[in-house]
């Protein structure tokens, strides 16, 4: 199957329920593989007016406690960010699916890109923590789509799924397990007196447990600055209060929330960094470099954000330099720079957007560079 | 209330009798209940409350019907009417509160400034 | 005259949060008057309480969320309307209240009311129209009349406003009234039918803005109030094009639609799972 039906099948695995979309090429068929699905398992489906409805309406849903996704484009995901900044601020899980394409504005509809990496850190208003997951297979798109629900429950944030029009469209062999064999993660339901409950107030782990609509407990939820009786509040210290809550919740958990995978990384001398599609092209860049002596291994990033700074910083101290190979002219590239901290070089192989990186290029700069 | 003439039936028809509960530190002296009373209970106090706004007083206790019409037109929550059971509404002026209306009731002569 | 009690309860107070009133809205307001509307028409509908849930946008209007004891969601500014579609779709038990201004749910809400509609959505959506952008200071909207003074237009306002009940009627919407806050009564009673049918439902209420209208208009709260009073007429099953809104003139009153139309929920059981029916 492709990779937009793996992510949808994904979602579903994962007890999604609701989703709210739009058109747009190339995650056009998420939507249309998740209208006739949801329906077989009792959810909905709903076409809205545009993606600022869609981003609206998914976090409606998840505040009536169901499961909930839209998947969308660049053009479309610029437009869900005010949303995104609520459903943050509201702590509203909720997952959103990105295929990238090449940009900026309409640009290539159809063909790839990974531009968007910056935007899915910062494209919302104000200081926030987000996690973005890159998967870099159909296969992956269904398992990372699972891995995003559940973290999106276990931490109460949007995650998105930053894949692109490669992925999205490449057609591969994905194997679907039992359901017994996927674990899923729901959201911490509240426990105690419903008139004292506090819909803000962090747990054990920092994240507050979650009261949906309609049980009786009499929440007031707002994208406004607002404490742990979810009253907004008009001053610094409520500011500073919620936003070390936002933010802590996140930066504390980073053991269970980044992942990256390690390829021939025991003796490299060059890391190559990537993600998602031009992971592939640099795991074949490196197979390549090997044969002809030079000692690469390749950082492949599973989670994109939060950035894997220690991991990157670590690495500094004993390779000889690194590579990033992302299709766009250097986004994630400038946190592998910042992280390598001058120590060692840091090179982007990048792409203005519209194609996958050939792994000839990538291996001409392993041979080159150092 | 007065007649050209007085109806046959005046002698059955109960005309309801209200109090009137003003909670004074919620009033913004809108002058909604004062303009629209249909039976001209209120008037603008000359005293204020904590936000320095005047709130309504009752200025004609006996003639509140207990059309609840203050408490559907106050935008700030801040008055009600509450009814007196009728067999004590039939007195033409109430001499003081009896026992059984709710001892939270507030006249409007009593408001601490 | 004894006082037992410091504090006594007014009847709404089980349905707000009495830790925050006073509340923010004007000297003169109309939204306070809406908003107590709202919660009378909730309790005398016989709705479970429990599953009602209020979603508003942003503005004074959209404050309202904030004060009302029942599960409440104080959305971005004009998309109250598909937040609340999501809510209504995922739980469909639940009753949607969407409480906000003509600015957010007109202007830049404004598609997302035309579809709502459209699809008939089993929501109530009570607009609280005070022909202004309050919150912000006073600026011009979608609703201010021909001429009006606002900080954004000084000179006057060159534009036609909307006519509410006409845009919704257009755009499906299977219950349409306006009233204003001095028609208390009635606008209690339209809310409470609109609680307890199915399908779209629009109520227009017609509020004084006295800060930021009516100190450049000229108009204090009961000076608008006398307006509503005087120059309004009742017209239960007019036309929504004959609905006109002329404040020098004519502002035309009532229940305008009550049709009864399948709603989104009910074709998308019908055409999709149906198997679940």
């Amino acid at each position: 199957m492709t990779g937009d039906v793996a992510c949808a099948e994904g979602a579903l695995a994962a007890g999604c329920l609701f989703f709210g979309g739009y058109p747009i090429t190339p995650a056009t068929e998420i939507a249309e593989h998740m209208a006739s699905r949801l329906p077989d398992v009792c959810g909905t489906f709903v076409q809205m007016e545009d993606e600022i409805a869609a981003m609206a309406s998914i976090l409606g849903a998840s505040c009536a406690g169901v499961k909930s996704m839209t998947a969308t484009s660049g053009p479309g995901f610029s437009l869900i960010m005010e949303n995104l900044g609520l459903g943050i601020c509201t702590e509203t899980p909720c997952v959103v699916v990105n295929v990238q394409r090449a940009g900026p504005s309409t640009g290539l509809p159809t063909l790839g890109a990974q531009g968007d990496m910056m935007q899915a850190r910062w494209g919302s208003h104000g200081h926030y923590e987000i996690i973005a997951l890159a998967p870099a297979s159909p296969q992956e798109l269904f398992y990372l789509t699972i891995t995003a629900f559940n973290l999106s429950e276990t931490y109460r944030t949007p995650v998105l799924v930053m894949t692109d029009e490669v992925t999205g469209h490449l057609s591969e062999r994905v194997i679907i397990p039992d359901a017994g064999a996927i674990k899923l993660r729901h959201r911490p339901t509240p426990k105690g007196r419903k008139d004292r409950f506090k819909p803000f107030q962090p747990g054990p782990n920092g994240v507050a447990p979650m009261a949906i609509a309609g049980e009786g407990y009499g929440i007031h939820v707002t994208g406004l600055t607002h404490d742990e009786r979810g009253y907004p509040g008009m001053n610094v210290e409520t500011q500073i209060e919620m936003m070390g809550r936002l933010i802590l919740k996140i930066r504390n958990n980073l053991d269970d929330i980044i992942r990256t995978e390690s390829y021939r990384m025991e003796d490299a001398e060059i890391v190559v960094v990537s993600y998602g599609i031009s992971a592939r092209s640099s795991l074949a860049a490196v197979d390549e470099a090997r044969e002809q002596g030079i000692k690469a291994g390749l950082l492949r990033l599973i989670t994109v954000w939060p950035f894997p700074e220690q991991q990157i910083q670590k690495l500094a101290e004993k390779v000889r330099g690194f590579v990033t190979v992302e299709i766009n002219l250097g986004q994630i590239h400038l946190e592998v720079q910042r992280c390598a901290r001058g120590r060692v070089p840091a090179i982007l192989v990048g792409h203005p957007g519209g194609a996958v990186i050939p792994p000839e290029r990538i291996v001409e700069t392993l041979k080159t560079a150092f | 209330m007065r007649y050209w003439r007085v109806p046959l039936d005046s002698k059955e028809i109960v005309v309801s009798r209200g109090i009137v509960v003003i909670l004074e530190e919620r009033c913004k002296g809108c002058g909604y209940c004062i303009a629209y009373c249909p039976r001209n209970v209120l008037e603008l106090s000359p005293g204020y409350n904590v936000k320095g706004y005047h709130p309504p007083i009752v200025k004609k206790p006996d003639d509140c019907v207990n059309c609840h019409y203050c408490e559907t037109i106050c935008p700030d929550f801040a008055i009600y009417s509450l009814e007196i059971p009728p067999e004590l509404s039939q007195q033409a002026v109430l001499p003081e509160l009896p026992a059984e209306i709710p001892k939270y009731a507030v006249d409007g002569n009593n408001l601490n400034f | 005259m004894e006082k037992v009690k410091t504090r006594p309860d007014h009847p709404l107070d089980a349905l707000l949060r009495t830790d925050r009133i006073p509340h923010i809205w004007c000297p003169g307001c109309g939204i306070g008057t809406a908003f107590s509307a709202c919660m009378v028409a909730m309790q005398a509908s016989g709705i479970d309480l429990n599953k009602t849930v209020m979603v508003s946008g942003i503005g004074c209007s959209g404050r309202g969320a904030g004060y009302t004891r029942l599960d409440s969601y104080h959305t971005t500014h004009g998309r109250a309307i598909p937040f609340a579609t999501g809510m209504k779709l995922a739980n469909p038990q639940l009753n949607v209240v969407v409480f906000s201004g003509d600015g957010d749910l007109f202007a830049i809400g404004g598609n997302h009311f035309i579809h709502a509609a459209r699809r008939n959505m089993d929501i109530t959506v009570v607009c609280v129209n005070n022909l202004i952008y309050g919150m912000t200071g006073g600026q011009a909207a979608a609703t201010t009349p021909c001429m009006a003074k606002t900080t954004t237009t000084p000179r006057g306002n060159p534009d036609q406003p909307f006519s509410l009940p006409l845009l919704a009627f257009a755009s499906g919407a299977t219950y349409v009234a306006r009233w204003t806050i001095l028609h208390t009564r009635d606008l209690t009673k339209s809310i409470e039918e609109a609680l307890n049918r199915r399908g779209f439902s629009f109520i227009e209420v017609l509020a004084p803005c006295p800060t930021g209208y009516g100190r450049k208009n000229k108009e204090k709260s009961l000076d608008t109030l006398k307006i509503y009073q005087e120059r309004t007429i009742i017209k239960n099953g007019a036309h929504p094009m004959d609905a006109v809104m002329d404040f020098g003139n004519s502002i035309t009153l009532g229940k305008f639609i009550d049709q009864d139309r399948p709603t989104f929920s009910d074709n998308y059981d019908k055409t999709c799972r149906p198997q679940f029916a």
